[in-house]
């Protein structure tokens, strides 16, 4: 493993059950750099996420985190490996019965010794770096969908991480926590010396602030490059992706084993 | 007809294994618990917030249903015990059938309803909202710091519960058949003392009351645990939790009261 790579995937493949969510994926990610991993919905971005984060265990290949193979650590291992890792979830996922406070401290009163004063120092630290200093005392049902977004931010960076993963971090927030986010993001990356993979289908913000794009559709890679190289890009799938139509390679219709004409027949025939 | 057939018993068939693998799923889950109870008697204060809240939170509906439970238990028993003239038996009456059944019974039924749903609901409710899943990403297991404390507090609450709800049962009989009714003071408390043995009595309850316990909590963290990550699967699973669990303290009961039978 090449040393300037974080994060390794090689020949990933995974299904549930026998569906296939993921076939033959190849993925790299430098460190220090942030990295999107785009697609529609349901295509298996999360759950890239969750084979890198060990939460599921890939049918074939391998994925390497710092060196290590996530899938054949065992649960002490993986818990050591996680302690260096940050994730965002969908939204937020803050524990409901802690202030934010408690929240963003959980994890430094879970693996470390240091003492409250410390830890009440670092928490004020973090919640002022994304500008929520000021709402350490709230609960999380007390916030807003963009603050519970930037509260979590601040509990995955509680242990300074070297990796941050971000599963769609944009989903549901209005235009001016969407560009905090989006700016959190690249600040946060370059200040702590991390990588960050976001896991995202907001092309217009993310390629605002990522370094490199992989387009992932059905469960493949179907395109990767910079974000410049994604904006002019010709390829059928980027081009609607970016530009958001509604029909190209990507169909409307969910596929049907039968043809609707043939579906209308058979009602009709049920009718008789 | 025969594809209908066919089809039933396929479904029939299809119930009764997946019934039988979420059994074994739980007794694993059962097993993890017990294995991973260090933090929750390491870290005390954890345990002691739970039972805050599935014990003293509890108290209100249990201190009422006992002493109502009680008072009936007092009404009732005179009617028939005076039919033979010995109604100052009444404080035996009341109180071996609260120690030894309706306490522990009643209390764990209600327990059920109170507690146990609501361990079930924030259970299912963190895993829905993934807060489960980012514990497992902040390197904490689950299992250690949510479920065994919630469910090693209810195990300890439920034995407490349960000896208060009778003792709240035994007043409740004592006011409606001493100071109502008129029974003589002297042979209601001193009759229910010669009669009501320690080891054979009271012990038996509280063992009632501890497998209860464990019994509902177990049911309750597993039901949380294993729900739907739904609005529709976290209500499913608060009603199987009570359903399940209410059925199970009756199975329960009748093995238990059979054991203690078992020399006489």
């Amino acid at each position: 493993m090449s040393q300037e790579s974080l994060v390794e995937i090689r020949n990933l493949n995974f299904s549930y059950d026998s569906r296939p969510i993921l076939t033959g994926i190849n993925i790299k990610i430098p460190r220090g750099k942030v990295v999107a991993i785009m697609g529609s919905s349901g295509c298996g971005k999360t759950t890239t996420l969750r084979l890198i984060g060990g939460q599921l265990k890939p049918t074939s290949g391998e994925v390497l985190v710092n060196g290590k193979v996530v899938h054949d650590l065992d649960s002490s291992g993986l818990y050591n490996l996680r302690r260096r890792m940050g994730m965002l979830f969908q939204f937020g996922a803050l524990f409901t019965d802690m202030s934010v406070f408690d929240n963003v401290a959980f994890q430094m009163r879970e693996h470390t010794d240091l003492p409250e004063a410390v830890i009440r120092d670092l928490v004020l630290m973090k919640l002022h770096a994304v500008g929520l200093r000021g709402a350490h005392n709230l609960m999380p049902a007390e916030l807003s969908g963009g603050m519970a977004r930037r509260v979590a931010l601040a509990r995955a960076i509680a242990l300074d991480p070297m990796l941050i993963m971000y599963d769609e971090p944009f989903a549901g927030l209005d235009p001016i926590s969407l560009s905090i986010v989006g700016e959190l993001i690249r600040k946060l990356n370059d200040a702590l010396g991390a990588s960050s993979i976001v896991v995202t289908h907001d092309v217009q913000e993310s390629l605002k602030i990522v370094d490199y794009v992989y387009f992932v559709s059905e469960g493949k890679i179907v395109a990767e490059g910079t974000a410049e190289e994604m904006k002019h890009s010709t390829a059928p799938y980027v081009h609607q992706f970016v530009w958001g139509e509604a029909d190209g390679p990507v169909p409307f219709h969910y596929p049907s084993r039968t043809s609707y004409g043939e579906e209308l027949m058979e009602s009709a025939v049920r009718r008789v | 007809m025969s594809n209908a057939i066919s089809r039933a018993f396929i479904s029939l068939g299809n119930k009764v294994t997946s019934r039988i693998w979420r059994l074994g799923f739980a007794s694993r889950f059962f097993l993890a618990i017990f294995l991973s109870s260090g933090t929750a008697f390491r870290r005390i204060h954890l345990t002691i917030r739970e039972i805050y809240f599935t014990g003293v939170l509890s108290l209100i509906i249990i201190l009422v249903s006992g002493l109502f439970v009680g008072m009936v238990l007092g009404l009732q028993g005179y009617d028939t015990l005076q039919r033979y003239g010995s109604s100052e038996a009444l404080g035996v009456l009341v109180s071996l059938s609260l120690v030894r059944e309706l306490g522990p019974v009643v209390s764990a039924l209600l327990f059920a309803s109170r507690a146990g749903s609501a361990i079930t609901a924030e259970i299912g409710l963190m895993k829905a909202t993934e807060q489960l899943s980012a514990m497992e990403m902040m390197a904490v297991d689950p299992i250690a710091r949510v479920v065994a404390p919630r469910f090693w507090g209810g195990v300890v609450a439920m034995p407490l519960l349960a000896a208060l709800f009778s003792a709240m049962g035994i007043f409740g009989g004592y006011l409606v058949g001493v100071q109502l009714i008129g029974v003589d003071e002297g042979s209601f408390w001193s009759q229910m003392q010669a009669s009501v043995d320690f080891r054979e009595d009271i012990m038996n309850g509280v063992i009632k009351s501890f497998v209860f316990g464990v019994i509902v909590s177990w049911v309750a963290v597993f039901e949380g645990y294993d729900a739907d990550p739904t609005a529709e699967g976290v209500s499913g699973a608060t009603t199987r939790t009570v359903v399940t669990s209410s059925l199970a303290i009756l199975a329960a009961d009748f093995v238990l009261t059979a054991f203690r039978f078992r020399g006489a």
